[in-house]
This record gives C-alpha cells, structure tokens and sequence, in this order.
C-alpha cells in the first residue's frame, strides 16, 4: 500500500506544482493585456459579405475607464472621435460638427460595420477585476500548448457573462477567446496571434474578431504600434478634445 | 311575338313606366354600390401599395429574409442598370427607387450637446428629380401641416407628431443618426423645411421624409437602394397583369445562389397583404351579395304588383280566349323585357356616377383626421368588369322571377268570376 501511495503522492504534487492556479494565470494574463496607458495606432480590416474595408485609428487609453479614438482614414471616416469615460460614450462626427453621446445598448452595436462592439473597442479591463477563473484542461493551439480557462463575470457591467480563454503556457497569453452571454449563447470569437514582445511584454499583434451571429468572415485588428504607460495629458480625455 | 310585346311596353306608359322605373333605380344602385365598395376596398390596397409594399417591389433575396429590421446593408446595388432595364422590359410600369432606414433625429441645445432624441423611420425617396410621382404617391403636398416642401439638398420633412414631440419647428436643424449600408455609424444634418400629417397613426408617430440622393450620401448608399417599386399604368392592382409581369422579370433575372441577386414580390406576397386583400374580398363581397339579394327582394316584389295589378286584364283575355299558358308565356316575356330594359338604363345611370366618383371620389378627410389606422382620406369608386353585369342580377332574374310566382294566379283565374267582378 506504501509502495503505491507514495508515488502517486509525489505525482499529485508534482502535477500541482506544474500547473498555476487560475488566478495565478488571469494575473499573469493581465499583466500581459492591460496596462496603466496604452496608445497604440491600429488597423482594422473588415470583411463583409460584400466588401473588405481598411479603417485606421489611433487611440489613447487610461486604466479601465478612460478612452480616447480617433478615425485616420478612410476620407469617409477620417476626424470621426470616440471618447468613453466610465460607461458614457461620445462620438464627435466632423460631417455635422455635433458630439453626441451613445450609451446603454448602443455601447454594443458594431463599430464602423466591424465585429467589435464600442465595448470590445474602447475597453481594457482587467481580467481578475471582474471574472472569476476556472482551470478547465490543457489543450494545443498550433504548436502551443495552452490552458483552457473559463472565466465567469463577478461584477455586472461587463459586456460577457462568460469567456472561455486559451491561455498560452508558456507566454501567458490568449492564443483563443471565446465570448458568451448570460443566456450562454456564443457571441464572439476571437483568434489572438502574432505574438510579440513589447516592451518586455507579450502581446498579440494580430486578433481575428469573429461575431458569430454576424454574416461574414470577421475582423482583422492589427495593432500597428503601440506603446504602453506613456503619459497621457488630461485633455485628451476630455470632450474638448472632440472638436480639435 | 317579342316584337309586338316590346311594342306593347313601350306604347302602354301605364304598364311598363313603373316597372322599368322601379328596375332602373335598383339595378343603379347595386352598380354604384358595387363599384363605391371595390373603390374603397382598393383606395386601402392601394395605400398600402403607395406607401410600402408597390404593385410589385424588388429586392434582394437576402434583403427579404429580414425584411422588417430594413436591413441596408443587403440592398440592391447597381441600381441605375437595373432600372435602365427594368425600363427597357417594362416600360408600362412606372418604377421608383427608394431607401427605408431606421434611426435617430438628435436635436442639439443651445451648447450643442442633445436636447431631444427619437427614434425615426425613414423614407428615402426621389424628390427633386422632376419626376413627381414619388411625391404624389406620398400625397406629400397635400399632407404639408407647417412649413414647405423640400425645394434643396439637406431638406427634411418631418411628421408633425414627431416634430411636436422634439419641440422643434421648420427652419431647425436635427442630425439624423443611422447605420451605413457598411454598418458604419452615419450622421448627417438636416434642416427641417415642413412637417406632414400623413393621416396615419404609424406614418405619424415619427416618420421623416428625405431626397433619394441625400440619403445616399448619408447612409453611404451610392447606386444602391433597398428597394425598386412598380405600380401598375391606372394605379389599380391588378393581380392577373401582377402575375404576368413576376413571369417575365423570373425568366429574365433566372433564381441564382447569388444572394444579392433581384428577387421580385408582389403586393399579395408581402407581410399579411395576401390575406387582407382575400379578407377585403370575402367582406366586399358578403356585402355586394347582401345589397343584391335586398334588392332582388323589391324588384321581386314589384313583379309581383305588378301581375297582382293586372289581374283584370289577365281575365278579360281569358274570356277572350287566350289559353292559360300563352298568357303566362307573355308575362314573362314582358317581364324579361322590362327587366332587360331596365337593367340596361339602371347599369348605364349607375356607372355614369361611378365614373364621376372613379374620377373625383369623395374627400372624408376632415371626418378621418384622428384616424389611427392607414385609411386613405379621398374615397373613389372603382369600374371593373362586373361593374357592367352585377346590375342584372337583381335587374333581370327577380323581376322576371317576380312575375313568374305572380303569373301562377293566371291559371286559377276563373272567366265567371270575371263578369262578376265586372259588374260589381
């Protein structure tokens, strides 16, 4: 009975050791994904059932409630601004020279015919913030091995009730997201690659945004370049900055 | 025999005048009522067809699964072609392009920022071409309230209710909110030139009416629209020339795995159409056939007078010796001429006031201001086929009914009792 128990002792405790707990890995993701600022100039590539359009914008983000985005290009979008503080948006379009304010469930409508919702645009939450985190089981992704995550919302206003995420081991990043609503209905799915290191981080470069419940073959978000916690003046927050 | 009965009715005024007056005033009224109720019946149908549905509408296969959400961003693209053809292969359809859209009118305050807000349906529609058709199909002139027509780009009108309900009057400026055919999101201003009451609760409660053209550039809709309508030449929704035009479009835009390819729908095939003209049929036709079968009664009964009333001439010509059944014979010949007759005038003095009515109809709009339903103000009278024959129904096959249950006493009259009669 020794003879068995004792090994099977050591191997639980190795396994254990092996694998982080969830936590432990959310927080590392978290280190990854968010920051105190980020800028960063990004393309998306939308592609609709009848057409694929390129739409660039720079944007400026403070911690999880202040976010700033201004549309570069195409001529149709260009000078078009965002601005979200806390759960209000703003949107400043140059055609009428008025800012008028979204919220509610307009905050989840699609932006500029894209799959990502303002929401999934303009926000940067911390993961462990707002979801509490199972391990589930170790899967492949390509050639990374990942765990497989399922995080449940802790606090209400978070726009997924539930996230499944494939977190790299060894980068501690999410190679594959999966977003649920309450009613666990899959929303959106999102493929995260091209990872690179940035300053001293790993981050994805490339994300597919897929809106399952959305014809076409999803949206490619290339960050162009970012930069993370670099000073951002107030102003840039401010609805001020809208007309400018 | 005919010839010398015809010669009977027309030189015996006393015999004929009151039969053939009684007949003329039935036989008038059904016609009118008939065609009165089928104008009425299609004046709502073709309200309906004004506003939304067409004669017939084509649009994308896609575009039609999701029909109510108006969804923009599967609509018909390469519409000038299209339209040159539809021309070209239909050129007695009247065709008209249009863009429906739901969004929001923002009003700003004085600081710029919202002050009011509302959720709006739009219709895009040709106002400045030269072509008024669209404008007339939308009676847009005659529902102007406040202010005046669009006569430049950027022009909006608004439905009064909606206007009142954002506080706001012609000369303001309102930034309509909405969805590209991208999926972008799409402002605009407008400046609000008039509002219409349109005389029909959904049209009223926040509806606004903008250039073709100037939609396109807001919704980033170029060539494209979500819908080409057909109407028929004389405007009246005729389901066999409806048929005829969906087999000709079908063989020459052929079904294909293209989803953005034109698919044609008729008025009968779009939302509860189909059933609500069956329905209006049905209703139409129970009353017809009620108003008929009334009047059938009172020309019955004037058949029956008038055999009753000739009682003694049916005597005297039996003493004469005229046998039992000529006599019958000829009060039925005379019956059925009258009825002829009087059908004929009936039917002709009933679709002279059904013409003026088809042409001028009858305005209730002052009694249907507060209408909640989609009623159209101007009621007109509608000539079809039956129009010509519905009159003889009561016209000819009552009377001569009439007089045939009437002429049964012929046979029980006796020559004796007739010399008493005589006497007395």
């Amino acid at each position: 009975m020794k003879r068995i128990a004792i090994p099977m002792l050591i191997l639980c405790v190795s396994l254990t050791a092996q694998n982080p707990s969830a936590k432990e890995i959310i927080e590392k993701v978290d280190k990854n994904m968010s920051a105190e600022s980020r800028v960063f100039t990004s393309k998306m590539v939308i592609h609709n059932p009848r057409n694929t359009r390129t739409v660039e914008s720079k944007s400026w983000s403070m911690g999880e409630t202040k976010s700033y985005t201004e549309y570069i290009s195409p001529p149709r979008e260009q000078g078009t601004k965002m601005l979200k503080l806390d759960n209000l948006l703003w949107i400043f379009s140059p055609a009428t020279d008025r800012i008028i304010q979204i919220s509610g469930h307009m905050l989840r409508q699609s932006v500029m015919g894209s799959d990502l919702s303002y929401e999934d645009m303009m926000e940067d939450p911390h993961l462990l913030n707002h979801y509490t985190g199972k391990l589930e089981k170790e899967e492949k992704i390509g050639d990374r091995n990942c765990w497989v995550i399922i995080l449940t919302a802790i606090t209400a206003d978070v726009a997924y009730q539930t996230q499944k995420l494939w977190v790299d081991k060894d980068r501690f990043i999410p190679l594959r997201k999966e977003l649920y609503a309450k009613s666990g209905v899959l929303l959106k799915k999102m493929e995260l690659s091209d990872v690179l290191q940035v300053q001293g981080r790993w981050y994805p470069k490339k994300i597919l945004f897929k809106d399952v419940l959305k014809e076409g073959e999803g949206t490619e978000f290339q960050m162009m370049d970012i930069e993370f916690n670099v000073k951002i003046p107030d102003y840039i927050f401010s609805k001020a900055s809208l007309k400018k | 025999m005919i010839r010398f009965l015809l010669k009977g009715i027309l030189r015996d005024k006393q015999r004929s005048l009151l039969p053939v007056i009684v007949v003329t005033i039935g036989v008038m009224l059904t016609v009118v009522l008939y065609c009165w109720l089928t104008g009425i019946l299609n004046d709502s149908v073709e309200l309906s067809a004004r506003f939304s549905a067409g004669h017939v509408k084509i649009i994308t296969a896609e575009y039609e699964k999701n029909i109510n959400q108006m969804p923009n961003d599967l609509a018909l693209t390469g519409v000038d072609t299209l339209m040159l053809k539809l021309k070209n292969e239909f050129p007695e359809i009247k065709w008209g392009q249009r863009i429906h859209f739901g969004g929001l009118i923002d009003v700003a305050g004085s600081n710029g920022e919202t002050r009011a807000q509302g959720p709006a349906i739009g219709f895009g529609i040709d106002l400045f071409s030269g072509d008024p058709s669209e404008k007339e199909r939308f009676n847009l002139a005659k529902s102007l309230h406040r202010g005046r027509m669009p006569i430049q780009p950027k022009e909006i009108l608004m439905s009064e209710e909606f206007s009142r309900k954002l506080n706001i009057n012609p000369g303001d400026t309102v930034t309509l909110i909405g969805s590209t055919m991208y999926g972008s999101m799409a402002m605009f201003n407008y400046t609000l030139c008039g509002t219409v009451i349109f005389g029909a609760g959904p049209m009223d409660q926040g509806s606004v009416v903008i250039d073709l053209e100037d939609v396109r550039k807001a919704l980033d809709m170029n060539n494209a629209a979500s819908e080409i309508v057909g109407y028929l030449p004389d405007n009246y929704y005729n389901e066999e020339k409806v048929d005829k035009l969906v087999i000709k479009f079908n063989k020459l835009f052929p079904k294909s795995e293209d989803k953005f390819a034109p698919i044609i729908l008729t008025l009968r095939q779009q939302n509860d159409f189909g059933k609500m003209i069956d329905q209006i049929k049905q209703i139409g036709g129970f009353m017809v056939l009620i108003f008929v079968f009334s009047m059938s009664l009172v020309l019955w009964n004037a058949g029956l007078l008038g055999g009753l009333r000739r009682y003694t001439e049916f005597g005297t010509r039996l003493a004469l010796g005229e046998n039992y059944s000529h006599i019958y014979r000829t009060i039925i010949y005379e019956s059925l001429l009258i009825g002829i007759i009087g059908s004929i005038s009936g039917t002709f003095f009933g679709l002279l006031i059904s013409l003026y009515m088809q042409n001028h109809g009858l305005d209730l709009g002052s009694i249907m201001k507060n209408a909640t339903i989609m009623m159209p103000a101007v009621f007109h009278a509608r000539i079809n086929t039956l129009s010509f024959f519905i009159g003889f129904i009561p016209g000819l096959i009552s009377t001569v009914v009439g007089t045939a249950l009437s002429g049964i006493g012929i046979y029980k009259r006796k020559t004796a009792q007739l010399f008493k009669e005589l006497e007395a």
